[in-house]
């Protein structure tokens, strides 16, 4: 396996992320990119960035939130609520940020409330919460007069630019990196492997979980800004459940726990989807097979080997495993 | 609406929640699983109906049996293929297959019949009587009559029948009784398989009481019965049959009387907070976690 030291991997960060910025953009005044690619590109930063905040929850903490969009479109109409109300007193590059910041606040903010009786249980409660969470955030989004109800929420400003997504996903890569590295992502890493042993050495388990969970959530309301500021118009039924399936199935595939891989997923899922139109009758069928061939795969003997045989070679670095 | 009807109505969804609570709750017992996929077990079954009847002319009762074998085959495929393999995986894990395992039952359904819903068999409809100027809707009285009669037999498999026993067995411990004899797996097989056939029947019952059904149908009520068998403390069969008509009552009261629209977020609303108040649920055994 490659393995980058540590100064390689500054260097990768420094260099890659202004890199990919600089060429897109050439790219973008040239018009070298079709009309096509260019519409890509905002939802390919946001698919990023979703994929990255779940990977918190599946990843790093080993729980399943099934409810991702649900926070998403908190964020959403929060953001474009506010732009709606201060549009004509507040300069763009101020009222913005503060959209981005209130969604995500307000994402947060629900997600702090649903935690307090959520975390309280093991097993699989989560998932079936947060399920039902998201469907009770669309159907009040539908039956209330201040969001627009079915017909949706229209005049929100066409703040997101390619710049500002691109921004907020290298804010939101950095950050799920320092967190992973940081005390409270290696506390979440032990709460996952182990809850009971995590909890003998004086992790408070409950509330790792809580502020891993508000942390994703509060991240996914950012999203839904920059989804809210880049189309203008909002209806509540672009964020179900299959939206939720849909960024968890690049968490998987990406690998649960693995930064990179959700991004490279996140992004293959957004551009494959395209690219290869004659099967998207097939999409949602194909996801399926995929999220369970990738489960059982993982548990397979052929697998397991592979994973041996990469330890194994890991180990003279002196890894402790 | 009156007060009557409305209770009619939320007992006929109850016996439905119920019927759907009961799969859940078991596999949950026995399995240490919560079986995503059940939901569209009971889509597959109502849909088995509409399209044998509507298509190739099958007669209305042989239809139902056709729906119920479907149904178990189905449910114990699943197990074999998709969770068996994972039993000694993380919860995680089994819990995304069930999920993907949800998604495959849903897109092969609209895949082959196409997303829009369709009518429900007439031949299923009962006459109704009127006593005492109060309409008594015949489906819903044999609704809930057949579901009664199910769910009495099923009591009595569970506690007093030697599949029973050792059911509960299994739920209480599978490795110890596998040290006494008991084929887990074939518990497990069996377990599905009577999960499944009950929501063939529900299905039927969703169909009659609904009118329509499409390839996402079994989403909702699948996840109204999970909530129900929360309510009632999951992993308990007594506990599922009170939570699914408790719920069935909720919801079918909050429709007449709070809002039609708001009555799906009024039952999701009810399940955080039995999670706050009581997460064991009204009938659960709260159970100790062995280090």
């Amino acid at each position: 396996m490659l393995r980058f030291s540590k100064q390689m991997k500054r260097w990768f960060a420094w260099i890659l992320l202004p890199g990919i910025y600089i060429v897109v953009l050439l790219l973008l005044q040239e018009k070298l990119l079709s009309r096509h690619t260019q519409s890509l590109l905002v939802p390919l930063c946001m698919n990023i960035i979703l994929a990255l905040s779940l990977n918190i929850v599946v990843g790093m903490l080993g729980e399943l939130s099934l409810g991702h969009a649900g926070f998403m479109s908190i964020g959403a109409y929060a953001g474009s609520l506010f732009s709606l109300q201060t549009q004509e007193y507040l300069p763009t590059l101020l009222r913005y940020p503060l959209a981005i910041l209130l969604g995500a606040l307000v994402a947060g903010f629900f997600a702090g409330v649903l935690s307090v009786p959520v975390f309280r249980l093991k097993g699989d409660y989560l998932a079936i919460v947060t399920l039902a969470f998201g469907e009770i955030v669309r159907s009040l989004i539908i039956n209330f007069a201040w969001t627009g109800g079915a017909a949706g929420l229209k005049g929100t400003p066409r703040d997101t630019t390619f710049t500002t997504a691109y921004l907020l996903t290298v804010f939101v890569w950095l950050l799920s990196q320092k967190i992973y590295h940081s005390r409270l992502g290696l506390e979440m890493r032990a709460v996952r492997d182990n809850a009971i042993a995590a909890e003998a050495c004086g992790i408070d388990v409950i509330n790792r979980k809580r502020a891993g969970f508000i942390l994703a959530a509060a991240i996914a309301g950012s999203a839904g800004v920059l989804y809210s500021h880049y189309y203008t118009i909002l209806t509540a039924g672009v964020f179900d459940y299959n939206r939720s399936i849909e960024i968890l199935v690049m968490v998987v595939l990406g690998g649960m726990g693995s930064m990179i891989g959700s991004v490279i997923s996140a992004m293959t899922l957004t551009i494959a989807p395209e690219a290869l139109r004659f099967l998207n009758d097939y999409r949602m069928l194909i996801y399926s097979l995929l999220l369970i061939t990738a489960m059982i795969g993982r548990q397979s003997r052929i697998f397991g080997q592979l994973q041996q045989r990469l330890k194994e070679v890991k180990r003279p670095h002196g890894a402790i495993e | 609406m009156s007060l009557a009807a409305s209770l009619m109505n939320g007992l006929n969804l109850g016996a439905i929640y119920g019927l759907i609570a009961l799969g859940y709750t078991m596999v949950y017992g026995i399995a240490k699983m919560l079986n995503f996929a059940h939901g569209d077990i009971i889509m597959t079954g109502a849909l088995t109906i509409v399209i044998s009847v509507h298509r190739f002319g099958v007669s209305p009762w042989l239809s139902i049996l056709l729906s119920i074998g479907v149904c178990v085959s189905l449910g114990v495929l699943i197990e074999k293929i998709a969770y068996k393999p994972l039993r000694k995986a993380s919860s995680l894990s089994v819990l995304i297959t069930a999920i993907g395992v949800s998604f495959l039952l849903q897109n092969t359904a609209q895949l082959l019949f196409g997303s829009s819903l369709r009518s429900f068999p007439k031949a299923f409809q009962v006459p109704s009587y009127i006593i005492g100027g109060f309409e008594l809707k015949g489906d819903r009285l044999l609704t809930i009559l057949i579901t009664a009669m199910l769910m009495v037999g099923l009591v009595w498999i569970v506690y007093r029948s030697k599949i029973g026993l050792a059911m509960r067995a299994v739920a209480q411990d599978r490795d110890t009784a596998e040290l006494m004899g008991i084929d887990a797996n074939r518990v497990i097989s069996i377990t599905f398989a009577i999960g499944s056939a009950l929501a063939a029947v529900a299905g039927l019952f969703y169909g009659i009481a609904y009118g329509f059904i499409g390839p996402y149908s079994g989403s909702m009520p699948g996840i109204k019965a999970f909530t129900a068998a929360v309510l009632g403390g999951i992993g308990s069969v007594p506990g599922a049959i009170v939570g699914g008509v408790l719920l069935g009552l909720i919801e079918s009261l909050a429709k007449t009387y709070l809002s039609s629209e708001l009555s799906d977020a009024i039952v999701f609303a009810v399940l955080i907070g039995i999670l706050l108040l009581k997460p064991t649920g009204l009938m659960g055994q709260e159970i100790r976690e062995k280090v």
